[in-house]
């Protein structure tokens, strides 16, 4: 049976880190901060260890299938008899899945912070940021139910803020979050009330009752919910698209993808946590928790996901080979990855041999976490050094850099999808899944990853051969440091590890959509195809870009339009400050501001006139202002008279 | 004779601590800083006056009456006082006249009090005004300052105003019923024109009150020209009586008309909530933005009054609760700022954090509570009257209330962002707090947070307006 206290103790830990760090660090523990969030996270980190091996070979298993257990259970708040809200801790292959994950890559951002952020002012704060973050990642992963997993949901948001604003003096920092909290907020209000609906017709917020009740066409739950439509559309399919834009909004997928490159400017081992392998996962967990509702009861709405992950994937690796800040190009590069794997989700269906792809969803979640963490973590120690962001004050760094060099070709070959890296196994079952099932998809998914090695060796090549290496004094600054301390370089080496070996668990033993192994067919002949794809991407961007020379501009230039729409991102952020500052404000702001000042102000004061002429007198006694408001009242009094007399009687 | 005593037991605190006031202003009078600390311990007393022998009955005929629920809207409403007298000590201690500013506050109470618990719309009318006079001489009490005796004027024409307009409003009900009791009152409606005029009146005179849209011109005015102790009264302790009072007599006194009332109550809500959130948007000034806001707010409370049954009763309670909190230690805040700096510019918030980081966090815990972020006790307040207001199944107003709390989260996020993150050439300077200041903001902190999480707060609340 599930130790509850061992698995209860993996986010309070953090959480008690986030506490102690928050309330006394700037006191007390001004320099021990680091360490202690660290120690506290590495405990973390072996408990979670310890309750996967615990789940996966000791007691998850019962015949033949991993049981879904749930370890503790708290009533909150009881509505009426039956239905209440639940505190509750899951444990099924997922959860445990993503516990890992999210302890472990913590676990290397909070050791890569100590070099990184070494000497920052406000380092206590930091990392009691980062337990709080780690704290809510957690507590979302093992959410039981709808609510829970809600209030996780926005606690991760606003701990992402806080992280994401950490350098508080830029104020492209301070825009960039308040615009992720936006944009997620607003996605977050579809979840909401898509929660609503799934619940009251689910009757329940829990998942295994919700699942249960809505995806057995008998239940008189279902039956409701399938008959009571609104716009053409069942209350099921409304409840599932909208939670489905909870998730899109968070795992930033096309159109709601806008925050995510300007979430950015935070501290890039915040990027590394946050925007590659946990919180933008988020949204792909949400799906695969409440995937047999999707796959059984609103089939429509699981081909809209497959959809929107498609589009967002190609959309975002196209954008990603005109970026020249290479945080962003990996931004894109994490959208379009995310974008696999809810396609992935998208082209599964339920149970045996066609849930293919929920296991190679999750399997690509588990490998992007530790590829994706690495490049980014690479990417910090070439800012690192070379104290910008942009891709031409990099080139030639193989030489000073020689591990993050490494690495970052481990992690470059992994997600471009050359064998064995992990990257590689996961992807060919996503695109073995997709041609399974959708061949559209499965074209776009191919000629993505083509694009996919394109762009992130163009990175590569940019940033370790290129030019040839400027010596430390023409730099800017001219200031002399190495690689970075073992702090430093310790995460980057153990990920490659990972990397480099992920690929080889049996990971459909594990995890798949009804929890009975799931044994992959493995066909060489169909790996020909992505993987020829990849190193033509590859030799196309080592012919551009591995010696300095002018065919990339040619190149820009030949493309001309369709290069500068990439590399405007599409338009899709103007297109949104079209709707918002033209079409909204224009089209109703002033109109009605208009409104008010001509009519209404006009009026007002035609009538303020009258009054004022006639009580010349008294005039100097009064402002003249509270005739108005008996005014407005008197108005507001008729009106309502009107309404209620003449329409609703 | 027994009966009288125990079911007037708060009333009757209240009338004591204002005679013992008065006494001590005929005396010799007492220095301000003791006497502070006394009325402290005397509003604290009148709190927990609220949690003994209590029991529900009637009194003088049907023209007065209590109940568990009654009782515990009561705790609310002296809880908040006891907390103005500990935010906004700095400035009581200033004021040259304190043992009035309380009899005056306290007299006010005493109106809420007898408005909540009456059972008649004359004894309602009356209390009414006891609740509302000494409000307007509170406004007046920054002496020397001329905004404030604008504001105080301003606050007594309008409310004359929309007395009168509620007489009318009383005595057509009259008229057409031949009488005043709540419980008579229902048996007589029948929707006719005439009925629907009067109570088109006495909701106007209700909406006047609650500063819903096109009735809310008054506020920001009142609002920016009191001081800070009394601005938080208005849009706190004054707001919630309202709210309580427009409850009952809606689901009582006119529950015939409710298809009626519930379509105004929609509209009423929605004008609210956008106009409020408009103009919230664009003020500069602390106080200003709080006012607007708070007509927000309402405009939510008007979304959960909107279900018509006693899930709407009990949403609109715990929000007050929470609201309580929330909105108290905002100004709290605001009010110390103001009264050490002067400032009360949304800009000079600037570089809060770094000078005042626990001044900043109670605020950034209000403004988050305010716009309704879990896990503080706001979202539980929204979530539970959005979930009042869905029971009718009116998904369109649902969703523009959802949309309106985004709005708000936009300016709330303004201030936070501006206290914690924009940069500040002249913060403001480091603030040593008083002892009874910091108590309070704690109280407030702690009830933002902890209303929300210990969920028999509102299984309570529940019980009661069954």
């Amino acid at each position: 049976m599930p130790n509850v206290t061992a698995i209860s103790l993996i986010p309070l830990l953090p959480l008690a880190g986030f506490l102690l760090l928050g309330l006394f660090g700037r006191k007390y523990f001004k320099n021990s901060s680091g360490l202690i969030g660290t120690v506290l996270l590495l405990a973390s980190t072996v408990l979670a260890l310890y309750t996967a091996y615990e789940y996966f070979f000791v007691y998850g298993k019962v015949a033949g299938v991993y049981e879904k257990f749930v370890a503790l259970q708290l009533t909150w708040l009881e509505f009426s008899p039956g239905v209440s809200i639940d505190m509750g801790l899951i444990i099924d292959p997922i959860s445990v899945m993503m516990l890992v994950v999210v302890t472990f890559i913590s676990l290397m951002v909070h050791i890569y912070s100590l070099g990184y952020l070494k000497g920052e002012e406000r380092f206590p704060t930091y990392y009691s940021y980062l337990g709080l973050f780690t704290f809510s990642m957690l507590g979302l992963v093992l959410a039981s139910n709808i609510f829970q997993i809600y209030i996780f949901w926005e606690l991760v948001g606003v701990s992402s803020f806080l992280l994401i604003g950490y350098y508080y003096d830029k104020p492209s920092a301070v825009a960039a979050c308040k615009k992720a909290f936006i944009v997620t907020r607003f996605a977050d209000l579809g979840f909401l009330i898509g929660i609503l609906i799934l619940s009251f017709s689910g009757g329940t917020l829990d998942f295994a009752t919700l699942i249960e009740r809505l995806t057995s066409p008998e239940s008189n739950e279902f039956k409701a919910a399938a008959a009571s439509t609104f716009l053409g559309a069942s209350a099921l399919t409304w409840g599932a698209a909208l939670v489905f834009i909870g998730g899109a909004g968070k795992s930033a997928m096309f159109p709601l993808h806008i925050w995510l490159p300007d979430a950015m400017e935070g501290p890039t081992p915040v990027s590394a946590l946050i925007h590659a392998a946990t919180m933008v996962v988020a949204g792909v967990y949400l799906v695969a928790r409440l995937f047999p509702i999707f796959s059984v009861a609103v089939p429509g709405v699981l081909e809209i996901i497959g959809w929107v992950g498609a589009v967002s994937a190609i959309v975002a690796a196209i954008i990603a080979c005109t970026q020249t800040d290479i945080k962003r190009v990996l931004a894109y590069s994490t959208m379009s990855q995310i974008g696999f794997m809810m396609f992935a989700l998208g082209v599964s269906n339920y149970g045996g041999e066609a849930g293919l792809g929920y296991t190679a969803s999750m399997f690509h979640l588990f490998t992007h976490a530790m590829f994706k963490a690495l490049l980014f973590l690479g990417a910090g120690a070439v800012i690192h050094y070379v104290h910008s962001n942009d891709m031409k004050d990099m080139g030639g760094l193989r030489k000073f850099l020689p591990i993050t060099h490494i690495t970052f070709l481990i992690a470059c070959l992994a997600i471009a999808g050359v064998p064995p890296f992990a990257g590689f196994f996961s992807k060919e079952e996503i695109l073995l899944a997709a041609y399974n099932n959708n061949m559209a998809i499965y074209w776009i998914a191919l000629i993505t990853s083509g694009i996919t090695a394109f762009y992130m060796f163009r990175l590569y090549f940019n940033i370790f051969w290129s030019k040839p290496a400027p010596s430390p004094s023409e730099r800017a600054g001219g200031e002399v440091h190495g690689e970075g301390g073992f702090a430093m370089m310790m995460p980057l080496v153990l990920l490659a590890v990972g990397t480099a070996a992920a690929g080889f668990i049996p990971f459909g033993e594990y995890v798949s959509s009804d929890g009975k192994p799931l044994h992959a067919h493995f066909d060489l002949s169909f790996s020909i195809a992505p993987v020829a794809l990849g190193l033509i991407g590859i030799f196309t961007a080592f012919w551009l870009y591995k010696k300095q020379n002018d065919k990339p501009t040619k190149l820009a230039t030949s493309l001309g339009g369709i290069y500068k729409t990439a590399y405007n991102k599409f338009y899709i952020d103007e297109i949104y400050l079209f709707i918002t500052k033209k079409v909204l404000f224009n089209l109703i702001g002033r109109p009605a501001a208009w409104f008010d000042k001509n009519i209404v102000d006009g009026l007002m004061n035609l009538i303020g006139n009258i009054t004022e002429k006639i009580s010349e007198g008294i005039k100097k006694v009064q402002s003249g202002k509270v005739q108005q408001y008996a005014i407005y009242f008197l108005g507001g009094v008729i009106v309502l008279a009107v309404l209620f007399i003449y329409i609703w009687k | 004779m027994n009966e009288f005593f125990i079911l007037m037991k708060q009333e009757l605190v209240v009338t004591a601590i204002i005679f013992l006031l008065l006494f001590i202003k005929i005396g010799k009078g007492i220095q301000h800083s003791s006497l502070l600390s006394l009325v402290q311990f005397l509003l604290l007393i009148n709190f927990g006056a609220g949690f003994f022998f209590n029991q529900s009955g009637w009194l003088f005929g049907d023209m007065y009456q209590t109940t568990p629920l009654i009782v515990f809207q009561k705790n609310i409403l002296s809880l908040g006082v006891y907390l103005i007298s500990l935010l906004c000590a700095d400035w009581l201690k200033k004021t040259e006249h304190l043992p009035e500013f309380f009899m005056l506050m306290l007299s006010a109470l005493l109106g809420m009090f007898l408005m909540i618990s009456s059972g008649n719309l004359l004894i309602f009318y009356l209390a009414l005004e006891l609740a509302t006079i000494p409000v307007a001489a509170m406004a007046n009490f920054d002496l020397h300052k001329k905004r404030s005796s604008e504001g105080a004027m301003k606050l007594i024409l309008s409310s004359a105003f929309s007395s009168g307009i509620l007489l009318f409003g009383i005595s057509l009900i009259y008229g057409i019923t031949g009488t005043l009791s709540f419980a008579l009152i229902p048996g007589q409606l029948d929707g006719s024109t005439l009925q629907l005029l009067a109570f088109v009146f006495l909701l106007s005179a209700f909406a006047f009150k609650l500063s819903i849209v096109p009735f809310h011109l008054w506020t920001a005015d009142v609002y920016e020209g009191s001081p800070i102790a009394v601005t938080s009264f208005l849009s706190v302790i004054s707001k919630g009586a309202i709210a309580f009072i427009f409850i009952t007599i809606l689901y009582k006194v006119f529950q015939p008309m409710g298809e009626v009332w519930y379509n105004m109550l929609v509209i009423l809500a929605v004008i609210t909530m956008v106009i409020g959130n408009l103009f919230a948007i664009r003020q500069q000034n602390i106080k200003r933005f709080l006012a607007f806001s708070s007509i927000a707010q309402v405009g939510f409370i008007l979304v959960g009054m909107s279900s018509g049954s006693e899930v709407g009763i009990t949403a609109v309670v715990y929000f007050v609760l929470i609201y309580v909190f929330s909105n108290l230690a905002a100004f709290g805040v605001a009010a110390v700022i103001a009264d050490r700096t002067g400032k009360e510019n949304i800009d000079d918030y600037k570089g809060l954090y770094n000078t005042n980081p626990f001044l900043c966090w109670i605020l950034a815990l209000a403004l988050f509570s305010l716009a309704g972020i879990p896990p503080t006790a706001g979202f539980f307040g929204k979530l539970f009257l959005l979930t009042a207001g869905a029971t009718k199944a009116s998904y369109t107003f649902i969703t523009i209330a959802a949309l309106n709390m985004i709005v708000s989260l936009y300016y709330y996020l303004r201030v936070i962002r501006a206290a914690f993150m924009d940069k500040n050439e002249n913060p403001i300077s480091t603030i040593k707090l008083g002892p009874s200041v910091k108590l309070g903001l704690i109280i407030c902190g702690a009830g933002i947070v902890l209303v929300g999480l210990l969920s028999w707060v509102y299984d309570y609340i529940h019980s009661l307006s069954l």
